[in-house]
Formats: structure tokens, sequence, C-alpha cells
């Protein structure tokens, strides 16, 4: 017996976590990190929602957002590798050429 | 014995998770990161979805978080600190609250919605997870091999192309 609530429940915070991650750190590779926690929350949400309707699209939906989470990390990554060469550091404070 | 495993995996995904948002250098929060991934591997074959959960294993545990760990060491910014609480005020926080109150009844509604504990069993097969994705979930399938290519494309061009403007550069000033 698994209490699918607390499944739920987990998930919930585990966004929350990721969300507060993507919120306090400047590092670029620290939000990328966040950001990976909150998609593996939603991953867990669809995958509780599956076995609560014990029906599989649920799951073939966390397994397009794996394959999704993989592209975002390799164009992310790319990105912070520039950012660094351009800007000498990864801190998202320093980065102004935008005028944000 | 199974809502123990449950349990103590569940905690030990939070407790990772809240180090991977405070540890102060990339490399350990990046460990604790995949700490956090390892648990919810566990979670994810208790929710009987077994085929994900060995391509969590494989694709987040043993590849994209390995490309971070080789970006960080490879950069040489996982030994440079960067100051973690700099942004927060208590303003902020004053914010914060006020949303969450507001958020509160939404939040209560969805409690009283939520299911109990239930036996799960595996449905998330090898077999019926390859029957689904070659038959109903074709287009989508394909599509994401298109996705992936243009990632890579999009990222050896976004990771190259300085470089080979720097090797121009140099060559113009050899010339000169």
């Amino acid at each position: 017996m698994i209490p699918l609530a607390h499944a739920f429940l987990l998930s919930g915070a585990l966004f929350v976590i990721g969300l507060a991650g993507v919120m306090i750190r400047r590092n670029v590779l620290m939000i990328l990190l966040s950001i990976e926690l909150m998609m593996n929350a939603a991953n867990l949400t669809l995958i509780a929602a599956a076995a609560k309707h014990a029906d599989l699209h649920g799951q073939m939906v966390a397994f397009f957002v794996m394959v999704i989470a993989a592209a975002e990390v390799a164009v992310g990554l790319a990105i912070a590798v520039l950012l660094f060469r351009n800007e000498g550091s990864v801190d998202t404070d320093l980065v102004k050429n935008l005028k944000g | 014995m199974v809502s123990f495993l449950f349990y103590f995996f569940s905690a030990l995904a939070l407790l990772s998770a809240l180090l991977v948002i405070t540890l102060s250098r990339p490399t350990r929060a990046l460990l604790a990161l995949i700490l956090c991934m390892l648990s919810l591997t566990v979670l994810y074959l208790l929710l009987g979805a077994e085929f994900l959960a060995m391509v969590h294993l494989i694709v987040y545990a043993g590849a994209v978080l390995v490309l971070f760990l080789f970006v960080i060491m490879l950069l040489g910014i996982g030994a440079k600190d960067i100051p973690l609480f700099s942004r927060f005020r208590f303003s902020y926080l004053i914010l914060a609250l006020l949303s969450s109150v507001l958020f509160l009844p939404f939040i209560l509604i969805a409690f009283q919605s939520l299911p109990g504990p239930q036996t799960v069993f595996p449905t998330g097969t090898l077999a019926a997870v390859g029957k689904a994705l070659f038959s109903d979930y074709l287009l989508p399938f394909e599509l994401t091999s298109l996705l992936l290519l243009i990632g890579v494309f999009s990222a050896v061009g976004l990771a190259k192309k300085e470089s080979a403007e720097g090797e121009t550069r140099q060559q113009g000033r050899s010339c000169e």
C-alpha cells in the first residue's frame, strides 16, 4: 500500500524547493540544476497520477518530459559555457548587456 | 515494508533537494542532486513505472548530471564561491507571506481531493511502454528524435562559434 497523497505532497515540496533555488541562487549552473529539480517534481506528479488511475498515459508524458529535459540541458549548458567565455563569470547579477 | 521504503526515500529526496539549493559549491550541490535523482528512481519503481525508473537512472544520473559535472569542472568555476543570500531582503519575505495566504484556500481544496493509500501494480513494464510508444505515441516519439537533433546542433553551434571566430581573429592578427 503506497500513500499516493503523500507522493503528490512530496512532488509539491520538491517543486517549491526548486523554485526557491531559482530565486535565491545567482550561479547560472545552479539555476539550471534547480530547473532540473522542478522537472523531476513534475515527473513524480505524472507518475503518481498514472499509478492512481492505473494507466500508462501519465508515464508516457513523463517519458517525453525527460527527453525534453535532456535537450534543454544541452542547450542551457552551451549557453552557460558561452556566457562564461564572454563575461568571465556565471554570476547572473553581472550579466547586464541587455539592460535587464 | 513498501511504505517504509517510500517514506525513507521521500525523506532522502527532500533532504538532498534542500542541500542542492543551499550548498554554496556547485560540485557538491550537483552530487546532492544525483542523490536526489537516485531516491526518486526508487520512488518511480514503487509507483509501478519500471521502465521510466531505469531510463531516469541512465539518462539523468548517468548522462545529464555527468554532463553538468564535466561543464563545472572544465570551466573551473566549481571552486569559485558566489555568495548565497545576497539577494535576500526582508521586504521579499512579507510579499511571499502575503501571496502564500492568497494561495492557502486553493491548497486546502487540493488537500481534500487527494487520493488515499492504494496498492500499485506495475503498469509501466518494458513491453507495455514499448507497445504504447510505437502505436499511440508514434508521432511524438519520432518528433523527439528531431528535437534531440536540433538540441545537439544548437549546442554545438553555440559552443563552437566563439572558438571559430577566435581562430579567424588570430589568423588575421598573424597576417597583419
